[in-house]
């Protein structure tokens, strides 16, 4: 018992890394743009049938296929920004982007299973199956690498918003946009490129989702979005940070329930989220209030 | 000061835009009065005249959809709080149906009994669920809605009183000639509709009405003035929850089996609000005139295709086409054009004079 109690823990921290990096995408756009990217499980799911291409069809190491699959990602993210996010407008802007970016996700969904069809696939490499022995229990491989790549995507996340022009621009878009564009910030290029970089990370989430899943199909998209949206607003929206002790937090404790209860372990994450928010509606690590209009 | 004033601004139109003088409010009033009438008279002999099994089963899911998309917008429309998570009273309405019927071994007509205990049942199920949600606001509530949502269906998968992933059989009435089959169906699915309708309509019009939507415009200067927020918007959501209880109940029996990945469709809850969206949100015509013309579309479109995935990249793309290009609805922007061309056609009757 004890033994598995700790792998559990190990591998709900080195799990959580990958879940850390998707919501830091997810709540990066939140902060900057003040819209909720529902479309980010499915966009997962689609970086990850772009490694999955690549490796099967171009024999491609996952690992370098990302060097495609992240600009690849950015591009669909600038794309998706400039067609259908951009040009709403008004007071209703906030649920309009959020059922624009759900229908967006539809049509990914769509064409994904249009293509591929609903068999689960996975991706599958050398360090896919291979595990080291450490701390007296086996890791497998890919979980450290799944980690040690979210943590190295963090860290320039956080490189690119502290000590850029650029981030400077994103946090003063995200602290104020009326009083960014008055400065001369150019808040339409600010958004977008920020939409891209929140969607680039599904491209690295994607790969390593793919291989530890053990198998996805275009459906599994709604499983992942529902617990990115619950890490995002456990956190409290627009906290990156708090995005991403909360994540390492959830999936342990959602690896912790699933010794016992594997049928209802992602329950987890959303009992969190009903008892957080009646005791602290802004989330864990929310400054600003959620309570404004 | 400009803020202010542009956040009042909606409230006011609402007020202002039932018309310009006494004659063409009267006139409008007449004309929706026999619109009312004739679709109810449509409405009243459609399965009488088409008898087609196949016209009269679309004709009550749409039926089923217009309470829904009515019962939606009665709390969503009004209230701007944006609901993604109906589908759980739906299928809390839906089990509620199949398992009570199991229990007490009901079958044939008196299963009908049990379709208001269904509507009951989401009900008292959406009181707790407003308390919590209720409590915040924009995003943070249309997420926490998706949350309830799959709550609701890994319950439905998990618990063994909704028979699981195998799903539960509805006694169907075996007994019933096959080619009226549908009609108690459609007439007590009429009856909810437009009972529903008549309330979105009544709602629109009353003090309720006015609190809920100036809760929408501005929470805060809504309690400001005296509004107590949290009650209306409750009472809105289990109202609302009530009826699309019922549906779910009717739509249940209706098909006769109950699977927690049908019951609870993340695409109902995007098709509702499609159809909200489409016909034009807080109005009492928009979700009607939605649901009207989505349903049959989307249930002609799945008997043409062997295959999901068409429709649902159609879907997304109207879904998109109707938020980029007819954001705030058919209604209401049908109804500016038709103002818009009344007044040219005025200017020109005068200039020619």
């Amino acid at each position: 018992m004890g033994t598995e109690i700790a792998h559990a823990i190990a591998d709900g921290i080195l799990g959580g890394g990958v879940y850390a990096l998707m919501a830091a995408g997810l709540t990066l756009i939140f902060g900057v743009l003040d819209i909720i990217n529902v479309a980010q499980g499915i966009l997962v799911v689609l970086g990850g049938y772009l490694s999955y291409v690549l490796s099967v069809h171009l024999h491609l190491d996952l690992l370098l296929g990302l060097l495609i699959t992240m600009p690849a990602m950015f591009v669909i993210g600038v794309v998706i920004y400039w067609l259908f996010i951009r040009p709403l407008r008004g007071a209703e802007r906030t649920s309009m982007t959020l059922l624009a970016c759900f229908a967006v996700a539809l049509i990914v969904e769509g064409a994904l299973y249009w293509r591929f069809g609903s068999n689960f696939v996975s991706l599958s490499a050398s360090y896919t199956v291979s595990s080291v022995h450490m701390f007296g229990f086996y890791l497998s491989d890919i979980y450290l690498i799944g980690f040690g790549l979210a943590v190295v995507a963090i860290a320039s996340l956080y490189l690119i918003l502290y000590r850029t022009k650029f981030g400077r621009a994103v946090r003063a878009t995200m602290q104020n946009q009326a009083a960014a564009r008055l400065i001369g910030i150019d808040v339409n290029r600010v958004a977008a490129v920020t939409f891209g970089i929140g969607t680039a990370v599904t491209a690295v989430g994607g790969m390593v989702f793919g291989a530890v899943s053990g198998g996805f199909n275009p459906n599994s998209g709604y499983d992942l979005i529902s617990r990115l949206l619950a890490i995002v607003i456990l956190a409290g929206m627009g906290s990156i940070g708090g995005a991403l002790v909360t994540a390492v937090f959830m999936t342990t404790a959602e690896a912790l329930v699933d010794i016992w209860q594997p049928n209802w372990s992602v329950a987890v994450f959303y009992l969190a989220l009903v008892i957080i928010l009646t005791v602290r509606p802004a989330g864990l690590f929310g400054r600003r209030a959620v309570r404004t209009q | 000061m400009t803020e202010q004033l542009g956040a009042e601004a909606p409230l006011a139109t609402t007020i202002v835009t039932t018309g310009t003088g006494p004659v063409p409010r009267l006139r409008h009033r007449m004309s929706a009065v026999a619109g009312v009438a004739v679709a109810a008279a449509i409405a009243a002999v459609y399965p009488l005249v088409i008898t087609n099994p196949t016209a009269t089963n679309f004709g009550v899911v749409t039926l089923i959809f217009v309470t829904v998309a009515s019962a939606w917008n009665i709390f969503s429309g009004y209230s701007g709080y944006l609901s993604l998570g109906h589908a759980v009273f739906y299928g809390t309405g839906a089990y509620f149906l199949c398992v009570a019927a199991k229990d007490w071994h009901l079958s044939g007509a008196a299963v009908f009994w049990l379709v208001p205990l269904g509507g009951v049942a989401a009900a008292v199920i959406a009181v707790p669920l407003g308390l919590v949600a209720l409590r915040v606001r924009r995003h943070t509530f249309v997420v926490i809605t998706i949350a309830f949502f799959f709550i609701a269906q890994l319950s439905a998968s998990n618990l063994g009183v909704t028979g699981g992933s195998s799903g539960i059989l509805v006694p169907v009435p075996g007994n019933w000639d096959p080619a009226t089959y549908n009609n108690p169906f459609y007439y007590l699915a009429l009856i909810i509709a437009a009972a529903t309708v008549a309330l979105a309509w009544w709602v629109r019009r009353s003090r309720f009405g006015l609190q809920l939507r100036a809760i929408r415009d501005d929470e805060d200067r809504a309690a400001g003035l005296g509004v107590r927020a949290m009650p209306c918007k409750l009472t809105a959501l289990v109202v609302s929850a009530f009826i699309t209880g019922m549906a779910g109940a009717l739509w249940v029996f209706f098909i006769g089996e109950a699977f927690p990945q049908f019951v609870f469709d993340p695409l109902f809850d995007l098709a509702v609000v499609l159809m909200a969206f489409f016909g034009g949100l807080g109005t009492v015509a928009g979700p009607v005139l939605g649901a009207l013309i989505l349903e049959p579309t989307q249930l002609w479109l799945n008997l043409q295709q062997s295959n999901s995935y068409e429709s649902e990249i159609l879907f997304g793309a109207l879904f998109l086409a109707v938020i980029l290009f007819l954001p705030r609805g058919a209604v209401p922007t049908g109804a500016e054009y038709l103002t818009k061309w009344r007044a040219r056609w005025r200017q020109s009757h005068e200039d020619a004079q």
